[in-house]
């Protein structure tokens, strides 16, 4: 196993974990305030401090992973679920106005800025996390159908297809069938890489406020908290800023190491 | 002299190896073939004269080119070494030029980086020239997709003698190519060696290909020389038993059983498929392409026809739409007076009684079923779905018939050889007794003893069955063994037709003639001095 792939995995499952193990728990209560001991530097009872309101950052940021991480793989679940059905029918009617209808919407819809999108629908329709993970879904939409399609294309052109073509097999059970699952791997590293793509959207998104919404903790708006207090609890930016840095590096470093192990182009012999 | 000498050569690659102990020369203006199977090191044994080996490669021995010792020149040195002093010629016309530069400019690129002293652009004109493309005829500013495939290679040549290198190394040089360009190819290189009395290793699979050209051929098997000798000695007197029973399968001829006529099966009349080329501009109505022209014959039942012709002549097409995956233009194709394809779709009722078996091996099955679900997909044609035990004894009783075990059906496609892969092909083409089966160049992606292996299979399977088949070919000599009647085709035309022994003995149209005359043949007689 390679070195990337490896770092990937470890820190990937760290944030797995916390958000997991935050259900059952978290060293304090996220909830609670707990004035007197606001602002205090990471100490041997609070490991990562507390922020202005006494709250244990720990707790919040174990929590908060749970925020991020839900968001996020709804909103690649979104994608994956209309994306690559989309991706596939657009290569069945290749070249028909199936194909220009559903490749010409994704365009259109790339052509918007996602982020603003995403402000605009949280501000229309309110704020919170719901909105925010359709917001970020609907972007996920059109990435998956071209990576769908693209792969498509070439696995189309193949035999095998042709043989299944023969034997009588329609473009819907051929895309199901014999499409798909070769594009497996591809499909698997796209959806690493917009899982983190996901999780820092849903954190710019909480940073202007139209995120999840309090007390539901979440790594954007502890940021934002942060900001005023920086020269006195720098540790109150670092903690949040850190756990994003380092979740979505792992992620993509995950994605790029399973696009290696499981990319057989890219594979050196080794026997 | 020697130009080249490899002394002793092993490869290992990752602990495997792959080369052992070679040993050849070549002297100026010889002309020493390789030939061997898929896997047999020939490609290996070139890689390593260039220094171009994979990652992971150790070698042993000593390669020296004009008495100076490749394995000790520094990356630099081999550099300069490289398309200076030998030049190579690549298998791929299609992929060993760059797409997005002219011919000339890539010609000239190889001078520029060895030959300083001369004028790039002049020097790519007169090697253009040289090869039979000169500046009047093709310009120096095309692209190499406005070639044809014999062209871009007669480039590919340009740029490997552009620097006038001593020893020439050329893979598989016609092995991508219709029998007639590789009969002016290898006339093109045979023509370059003597004038500039040029070393050239010529790496083939095809002996056939080598024997009229080559002082010293020499077979190669699993990473071992064979055997070393001059042609017509090879040929008349081979010593090693594998060179007597690659001899043996080159020339090997498959006996079908005897032609019982029946009833028209097929008929095809009149059939025109066109496509439409983009338009030049908004007034002029857009250009067709006919792919195939007015085409008409008849398949009788029990009877084995071939298609003989070369790539673009429409043989594709023409199997597409007896398939009925494409609608035809105008004219009709029925099977027993059905059409293949009506009311806008394929006619699943006529699609049951045909199967096919396509050319790659490799592409030719989804690599992530097993073989038990891959060759039961024409199943799925059936009205009735056959039951789960029927459905086992139907894969095993098919594997069996191709000489595959009835276990096999639980493995995946990647742990098959090329040959076993083409058995489970026919597996697959056989499952549900169509009346017709087309074999779409079947063979041509096979090593010849395994060619051999499956065409002895398609005559079994003939007599067991009785098939129908038309027999889609590029390649002559096979067409010639396993089918009765033949249909030569030519720019969507067929311009001959007529019982397999009479075309090939007495072709009467002038194309048939070329045909003929210019696949190589293992003629005991060489005619090289």
């Amino acid at each position: 196993m390679n070195k990337s792939l490896f770092t990937g995995i470890l820190l990937s499952a760290l944030i797995m974990l916390a958000a997991i193990v935050s259900f059952a728990w978290t060293p304090f209560d996220h909830t609670s305030l707990n004035i007197p001991n606001k602002l205090q530097a990471p100490n041997g009872t609070h490991w990562l401090g507390t922020d202005h309101f006494g709250r244990d950052m720990f707790s919040m940021i174990m929590v908060g992973a749970r925020t991020s991480i839900t968001v996020a793989f709804v909103a690649v679940g979104i994608g994956l679920g209309l994306g690559v059905p989309l991706g596939l029918w657009a290569t069945a009617r290749q070249g028909g106005w199936t194909d220009e209808i559903i490749m010409r919407g994704n365009d259109l819809i790339f052509a918007f800025p996602s982020l603003v999108i995403a402000i605009l629908i949280t501000a229309v329709f309110g704020p919170g996390a719901v909105n925010a993970i359709i917001a970020i879904g609907i972007f996920n939409i059109p990435v998956f159908a071209r990576v769908t399609r693209g792969g498509a294309l070439q696995l189309w052109t193949r035999e095998f297809i042709l043989a299944a073509r023969v034997a009588g097999k329609g473009a819907i059970r051929i895309s199901i069938e014999h499409i798909l699952p070769n594009l497996a791997n591809l499909l698997i590293v796209q959806a690493t890489i917009q899982f983190s793509l996901g999780i820092l959207a849903e954190a710019a998104l909480s940073y202007v406020g139209l995120g999840a919404q309090p007390p539901t903790p979440s790594w954007g708006r502890m940021l934002a908290d942060a900001q005023t207090l920086v020269s006195i609890a720098p540790h109150m930016a670092l903690v949040p800023g850190f756990s994003i840095i380092l979740t979505v590096l792992g992620l993509n470093l995950l994605g790029d190491g399973l696009r290696d192990l499981l990319d057989p182009k890219l594979q050196q012999v080794q026997k | 002299m020697s130009l080249l000498q490899i002394r002793n050569l092993s490869l290992c690659i990752n602990r495997l190896k792959i080369l052992h102990d070679i040993s050849m020369d070549i002297s100026p203006g010889e002309i020493v073939a390789i030939t061997g199977e898929s896997g047999s090191g020939k490609s290996m044994t070139a890689l390593a004269t260039m220094q171009l080996l994979p990652e992971g490669s150790k070698t042993k021995g000593q390669i020296l080119i004009n008495d100076r010792d490749t394995m000790l020149l520094s990356e630099t040195e081999m550099c300069r070494l490289r398309g200076n002093t030998v030049g190579m010629v690549f298998q791929e016309p299609m992929t060993a030029l760059n797409p997005v530069q002219t011919i000339g400019a890539q010609v000239a690129e190889s001078v520029r980086l060895h030959r300083p002293d001369l004028d790039p652009m002049a020097r790519a004109a007169e090697v253009l020239t040289r090869v039979g493309l000169s500046p009047e005829l093709v310009s120096l500013s095309r692209f190499p997709h406005t070639l044809s495939g014999g062209q871009r290679q007669r480039v590919i040549i340009a740029i490997a003698i552009a620097c006038s290198p001593k020893l020439l190394i050329a893979d598989e040089p016609t092995t991508a190519l219709d029998v007639t360009t590789q009969a002016q190819i290898l006339h093109l290189l045979q023509k370059l060696t003597t004038e500039d009395s040029m070393g050239l290793m010529m790496i083939t699979h095809d002996l056939a290909v080598v024997t009229q050209m080559a002082d010293q051929i020499i077979i190669m098997k699993n990473g071992h020389i064979v055997e070393k000798a001059r042609p017509s000695n090879l040929l008349n007197t081979p010593k090693h038993p594998y060179t007597k029973a690659l001899i043996a399968t080159s020339a090997h001829r498959a006996t079908l059983p005897r032609l019982r006529q029946e009833a028209p099966l097929l008929r095809v009349r009149n059939v025109v498929q066109s496509y439409a080329l983009p338009r030049r501009s908004i007034f002029t109505a857009p250009g067709k392409v006919y792919a195939v022209n007015d085409v008409s014959f008849d398949i009788p039942k029990g009877i084995r026809l071939g298609l003989v012709g070369e790539s673009g002549c429409g043989k594709s097409t023409l199997t597409r739409s007896i398939l009925g995956l494409e609608p035809v233009k105008s004219g009709a194709i029925t099977l027993d007076g059905e059409h293949v394809f009506s009311a806008g779709r394929p006619n699943l009722a006529v699609r049951r009684r045909m199967q096919v078996v396509f050319q790659d091996p490799y592409g030719s099955f989804n690599p992530r079923h097993r073989v038990a679900r891959l060759i039961t997909e024409p199943f799925n044609l059936l009205d009735k779905k056959p039951t789960a035990t029927e459905s086992m004894d139907r894969i095993a009783k098919s594997l069996t018939s191709v000489g595959l075990l009835p276990s096999d059906a639980q493995k995946y496609p990647h742990q098959f050889s090329g040959g076993q892969r083409q058995r489970i092909a026919i597996a697959r083409a056989i499952i549900i007794r169509p009346d017709l089966i087309i074999f779409d160049e079947a063979v041509s992606a096979l090593d010849v003893s395994v060619r051999a292996q499956i065409l002895d299979l398609i005559t079994e399977l003939c007599r067991q069955y009785n098939l129908t088949y038309l027999f889609i070919s590029h390649d002559l000599s096979v067409v010639r063994n396993i089918t009765d009647h033949v249909l030569v085709m030519k720019s969507g035309k067929i311009v001959e037709r007529g019982s397999t022994e009479e075309v090939f003995s007495n072709p009467q149209d002038t194309y048939t003639k070329s045909l003929i005359s210019a696949a190589p043949q293992l003629s005991k007689r060489t005619y090289h001095a």
